[in-house]
């Protein structure tokens, strides 16, 4: 399967074992990735909470730039906030022609314009059903048994588009984590709020939602994440210090991968728990 | 310390009333069932649960709709999104009002129209965001020296990992300015 990738922001900064990650990951499963040409910010959460027209235009000249590469190819993104401002503005341009009509008079400046239909997909949706998981389950070889794994989903893949789990009891990372030999840590907290949105503006809150994950995730060796908002905000505010990785990491360091292209030399956290079960 | 007047008046405006009777629009058919305050992950830091708000708002209770906190601590987790039994788009809603709030330039929001601002400038400017330079021009303008130092142990950990390079690839100067036209009053 091929795809065209939007990395986002995040991923070319704070979170820049993220996309290391991803590439890896997705090169050794079989999946092409091609970087959509001259991609920009989609607005993260800030957009939304200034101007709504704004809030759909700049995840409209993504898509737009996507549409003019190649219309066959779905969009695969690993950030969650990335992923939503993208699904929320191919689901809105692509219903109401009055909207599409005011952003596209906006990107017509670069002779851009956004028609028909974008398929956008989460990263995490693509690991879980694109890929053929005996794939995982060979190259891994068990090497992640007696680890206790907890899936931390946060909110935004899996809300308001409730597209490929059960945003009340999200399961879809259970069968990738069990393809490396781990146990999945039973809990309530995998779609809780970690706070990351209000957290850059106040800073309280991070302390607070996160202790509350926390406190929960403590019987798991380890949080996996697929946000790098929910990765960054874990790792700053926890006071437990458990390793907290992606879920490429993870599933990369499972197959084998060597530890230091998934940019495991990289997180906030202490992860050399995990990565010693790779021989170096 | 910035004197906040309570309730704080938003001032007459008909492009604001406007937004204002659209957003009541999209929460018009609340029963006050209470969903969406009993599953926010934020409640605790609200002085009046978003059950309230809504009703405030519907009764054209505007200014204590913007006295209080509320939609300014929503964290756009989208839980009462979901679980609204009427199925109103809450999350949007609040996004609603935060819009209204910035371009009020509300005291009580001073914090976050700064941060969005500096956000925003940062994307206009290089189409990306470039961390660094984001936070710096957010601490200068919020012009309080204690703020960064509740980041600073943040900041060192990322400089430490290189992850807050001082240069990312740019995509041009202004190259987004036309997108943020709309926003500049003198456009309008
Ligand atoms: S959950 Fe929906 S119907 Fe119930 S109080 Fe909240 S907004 Fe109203
Ligand atoms: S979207 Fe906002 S208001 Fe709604 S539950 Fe989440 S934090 Fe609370």
């Amino acid at each position: 399967m091929d795809y065209l990738y939007y990395p986002g922001c995040s991923l070319e900064g704070t979170a820049k074992e993220y996309d290391l990650s991803t590439r890896v990951l997705c090169h050794a499963l079989g999946l092409g990735l091609t970087e959509i040409t001259d991609w920009t910010c989609c607005g993260a959460t800030a957009a939304e909470a200034m101007d709504e027209l704004l809030a759909y235009a700049l995840p409209a000249r993504n898509l737009a730039l996507a549409q003019k590469m190649d219309t066959g190819r779905d969009i695969l993104v690993p950030c969650s906030a990335c992923y939503l401002n993208l699904k929320n503005a191919a689901q809105a341009l692509g219903t109401d022609a009055g909207l599409r009509g005011r952003v596209n008079r906006l990107l017509s400046r670069e002779n851009l314009s956004m028609s028909g239909f974008v398929r956008v997909r989460h990263l995490l949706d693509v690991l879980c059903h694109d890929v053929d998981v005996n794939d995982i389950v060979k190259a891994a070889d068990n090497r992640m048994a007696d680890l206790v794994i907890a899936p931390y989903y946060g909110c935004q893949c899996l809300r308001p588009f409730t597209e490929f789990d059960d945003p009340e009891q999200p399961r879809s990372m259970d069968t990738v984590i069990r393809a490396t030999g781990a146990g999945v840590l039973d809990w309530d907290m995998g779609g809780a709020c970690c706070g990351a949105s209000s957290a850059g503006i106040k800073p309280e809150v991070g302390t607070t939602l996160v202790g509350r994950i926390m406190v929960q995730a403590a019987p798991a060796h380890a949080i996996v994440t697929v946000c790098p908002m929910c990765q960054m905000n874990l790792e700053r505010f926890q006071t437990r210090e458990i390793p907290v990785l992606f879920l490429p990491q993870f599933l990369g360091l499972a197959m084998g991968l060597p530890a230091k292209t998934l940019g495991c030399d990289l997180n906030l956290s202490d992860i050399r728990s995990i990565v010693s079960r790779v021989a170096p | 310390m910035i004197p906040s007047p309570k309730p704080e008046k938003p001032a007459p405006d008909p492009v604001l009333s406007a937004r204002v009777a659209q957003i009541k629009d999209l929460v018009a058919s609340c029963i006050q069932c209470g969903t969406c305050s009993a599953s926010c992950p934020n409640l605790c830091f609200m002085d009046m649960t978003p059950r309230k708000m809504w009703r405030f708002l519907l009764c054209d209770r505007v200014e204590e709709v913007f006295s209080s906190d509320t939609f300014s601590m929503c964290s756009s987790c989208y839980v009462c999104t979901l679980r609204c039994p009427r199925g109103l788009p809450l999350t949007r809603a609040m996004a609603g009002l935060k819009q209204i709030g910035f371009h009020l330039h509300m005291a009580r929001f001073r914090r976050a129209g700064l941060f969005y601002g500096a956000f925003m400038d940062n994307i206009a400017q290089y189409g990306r965001v470039r961390e660094m330079e984001m936070m710096t021009r957010y601490f200068l303008a919020l012009k309080d020296p204690l703020v960064p130092l509740g980041y600073a142990a943040m900041g060192v950990r990322l400089l430490a990992k290189n992850k807050l390079r001082p240069r990312l690839p740019s995509r041009g100067r202004g190259k987004l300015a036309h997108l943020f036209e709309p926003l500049d009053p003198q456009e309008q």
